[in-house]
């Protein structure tokens, strides 16, 4: 075991597996020579090679496309997408053909891609540094959603990622990667090496996709969430000294219906935070399984915690993040007594 | 599988660590280049894409048949913009270094291009820039409170508040929103063009990317809808050799100019010393007279160099020769107007000192102006509830909504 904050998980992830599969490489903007403009890929080309670890023109539509194309001679291509805010150059080529590629040729061909790319906000990024759009990719079969909350599950998570036969979108929520966050600024930064998921074993392990991690067991209510807002929940339900249960999904796609569906059925009331925007997001898909799986058991209205739905405005970052009052608020409405 | 790969990587001259070595970039003497006529045809022009346009030449002359011939005003002029280009550039950058504003991208050793180019056209003309462009924002009149105000996205900030530093916008000014995402507002230039050909307007659109972003598919787009409908369009790669560790050779310049990407597509491509005020002024007044004229479309790389780092979020000496930018042949775009200027009796050291002086002074007063409506961290807030607005022209009522939450969330 090692501390590693996320940043260095997923360097050790693309590492070992790198080492492991002569068919991986990793190729984007900056990933090469410089390491990422988030040092993720760091030392990786010196170490395996400019064939491997590959610098490519600013192209995102580019950038899929080649992966695919690579994909399907054989290759396991990681690809980085700087910001999740540049990912739409890229966005047909992972819609129409990523996600179809399988369906549509009967199984004979494949394209293994992993997209990697950081997301949220948090950094003062404004509006073109900071969204989370892993609902508009959660909408189109084909393709997986995985979105870590820690070094341990990023780590794991990344490396089974690359060893899926699918394609997969990987968002890296990037206030995390030096620390955990709990959605106040103005404190001071944690690192994760305080943290008990910044134990990272050195070598190859897998988290499973499709498995939600209960982060805390409780009684009074249940969260669901992932991200980012894993941490900010669980310290506005400790500040209010609720007995909730915490889940991080880890991954939207595939989604752990039946760890959401016990616990609700458990708790009887629910909140569901995530840091994107409200309007057709992920939250309301997860709404309607609830509502469709466990009607009867709810005690109150499901309540949700989101961004608003207008573009990341730079000076107005912690107004429009989900912070813990948010979740405070949205706590103490599904308590309250029907 | 590495040690068999036959896969081709772009040679980067010089990293850290190495001697800097530009032998690569393609030189043509000062007043080498033949200047065509404005409505000449592109087929006839090809070698204008590959050869270098200069007027400046080392010793501080201006030669050939591309010599613009300005007035001393107008070069003193040019020089005063683009001295402030810098010392504004030099103060923002201590501003966000000392926690003042969030972030900023300087045009160090680029002035020349936004400046000349700016004062080539006419304030009619749309200019769709890029993030490393303020020169032309200086050129138009922005004063400098004004842009000083959108990077503390303070009370006066023209953005309210919603975009990262250095975003600005002036539709008086018909300066277009600058976006934070690479060459999107390249083909969206074309199409302003094809509106002015539309309702029958001279005016023209000129537009801005680096190299490193005419990668993207939308440089493509630009290329061939200003082709096809011949839009009266100024389409202008700043090739700075860098996009953030992004050497130029991987946004294809290793094996062509990026100025012969115009000719592949039916238009006029200009390759252009853009250090050189003269050699740039003069290209676009060119291109403007084209495109005004009926012309069409042209496609002009400026040759430059990045100066400073990509962003105050990056550091170039992990990436290239920390000694390159002293190699760079092309110099400094200022040392060089004003060395011609000095030698035709239209300048002195003494008044560049003075002029120095002036302009440092206006900027830390401009920069006094500015803070009294607000930094990121003191003094007069934008309201928050401004966050709603402008999502749309009439705020729905799911915002409505969540505008009084957040109130309620805010106490």
């Amino acid at each position: 075991m090692a501390s590693m904050n996320m940043i260095q998980a997923l360097n050790s992830a693309m590492d070992i597996m790198l080492g492991k599969d002569p068919s991986v490489v990793l190729m984007g903007e900056d990933v090469g020579y410089f390491g990422g403009v988030f040092r993720a890929t760091e030392g990786l080309q010196r170490k395996y090679g400019e064939h491997r670890v590959i610098d490519t023109p600013i192209a995102e539509g580019g950038i899929v496309a080649t992966a695919i194309g690579m994909s399907i001679n054989g290759l396991r291509p990681v690809a980085e997408i700087q910001f999740a805010d540049y990912i739409y150059p890229g966005f047909d080529q992972i819609v129409s053909e990523l996600a179809r590629i399988r369906y549509r040729s009967a199984g004979d061909f494949f394209a293994p891609v992993t997209i990697r790319t950081p997301c949220g906000g948090g950094i003062r990024g404004g509006q073109t540094h900071s969204q989370s759009p892993e609902g508009i990719f959660t909408h189109v079969s084909g393709i997986k959603v995985v979105m870590p909350s820690n070094p341990f599950d990023a780590k794991g998570l990344l490396i089974t990622c690359i060893e899926d036969d699918d394609p997969v979108v990987f968002f890296e929520p990037k206030r995390l990667y030096n620390g955990p966050f709990d959605g106040d600024p103005n404190k001071p930064a944690v690192p994760w090496s305080a943290h008990a998921k910044g134990q990272v074993d050195d070598g190859y392990y897998k988290v499973p996709l499709g498995k939600a991690d209960i982060v805390r067991a409780g009684a009074a209510v249940t969260i669901i969430t992932y991200g980012t807002m894993v941490h900010v929940a669980a310290a506005a339900a400790a500040a209010m000294n609720v007995d909730a249960e915490i889940i991080d999904l880890r991954s939207l796609v595939p989604l752990d219906v039946d760890t959401i569906c016990t616990s609700v059925r458990k708790t009887g009331r629910c909140v569901v935070a995530h840091e994107a925007t409200r309007f057709s997001g992920f939250g309301a898909e997860i709404l309607s399984i609830i509502q469709e799986e466990c009607f009867w058991n709810l005690e109150a209205p499901i309540v949700r915690v989101t961004g608003w739905d207008t573009p990341y405005p730079h000076a107005f970052e912690w107004e429009y993040f989900p912070g813990q009052a948010r979740v405070r608020a949205a706590l103490k409405t599904v308590l309250e007594p029907a | 599988m590495s040690n068999k790969s036959r896969l081709h990587l772009p040679r980067v001259p010089a990293r850290p660590g190495e001697t800097p070595d530009f032998s690569y970039v393609q030189l043509s003497p000062a007043g080498a280049v033949p200047r065509p006529e404005v409505n000449a045809r592109a087929r006839d022009m090809m070698p204008l894409s590959v050869e270098l346009v200069r007027v400046l030449d080392d010793n501080g002359g201006a030669v050939g048949p591309w010599h613009p011939h300005l007035d001393a005003a107008d070069l003193q002029v040019g020089l005063r913009h683009m001295l402030l280009t810098r010392i504004f550039d030099d103060r923002m950058q201590r501003m966000q270094r000392g926690g003042k504003i969030s972030f900023y991208i300087r045009s160090l050793g680029e002035e020349a291009v936004s400046v000349a180019q700016g004062m080539a056209l006419r304030p009619s003309d749309m200019l769709f820039p890029g993030y490393r462009n303020q020169g032309l924002q200086i050129v138009r009149g922005m004063s400098l409170v004004d842009l000083m105000s959108q990077l503390l996205s303070n009370t006066k900030d023209m953005c309210k508040g919603r975009q990262l530093p250095v975003m600005y916008h002036s539709r008086a000014n018909n300066l277009f929103s600058i976006s934070g995402n690479l060459a999107t507002q390249f083909p969206q230039a074309v199409g302003w063009a094809m509106a002015a050909a539309i309702k029958g307007e001279d005016n023209l659109a000129a537009t801005w990317i680096g190299e490193g972003s005419s990668a993207e598919a939308d440089f493509h787009h630009a290329l061939l809808f200003a082709s096809v409908y011949q839009a009266p369009v100024i389409l202008n790669v700043v090739n700075n050799q860098w996009a953030i560790s992004t050497f130029q050779g991987y946004a294809g310049g290793e094996q062509r100019s990026f100025a012969a990407r115009g000719p592949g597509y039916g238009m006029a491509g200009i390759r252009v010393d853009g250090n050189d005020f003269l050699a740039v002024y003069a290209v676009t007044q060119w291109a403007a007279e084209r495109a005004r004229t009926g012309g069409g479309p042209t496609l002009i790389e400026l040759v430059t160099y990045r100066g400073a780092a990509h962003s105050t979020s990056d550091d170039p000496a992990r990436y290239r020769a920390k000694d390159d930018a002293e190699h760079w042949p092309l110099g400094d775009p200022i040392l060089r107007l004003k060395a011609h200027l000095i030698k035709t009796g239209e300048w002195s050291e003494a008044r560049h000192q003075a002029l120095t002086a002036e302009l440092e002074a206006l900027v830390a007063s401009s920069w006094k102006e500015a803070v009294a409506f607000g930094t990121m961290t003191e003094g007069p807030r934008l309201d928050a509830d401004l966050m709603f607005e402008d999502v749309f022209k009439e705020m729905p009522q799911h915002l409505q909504r969540q505008q009084a939450l957040m109130r309620q969330e805010r106490g």
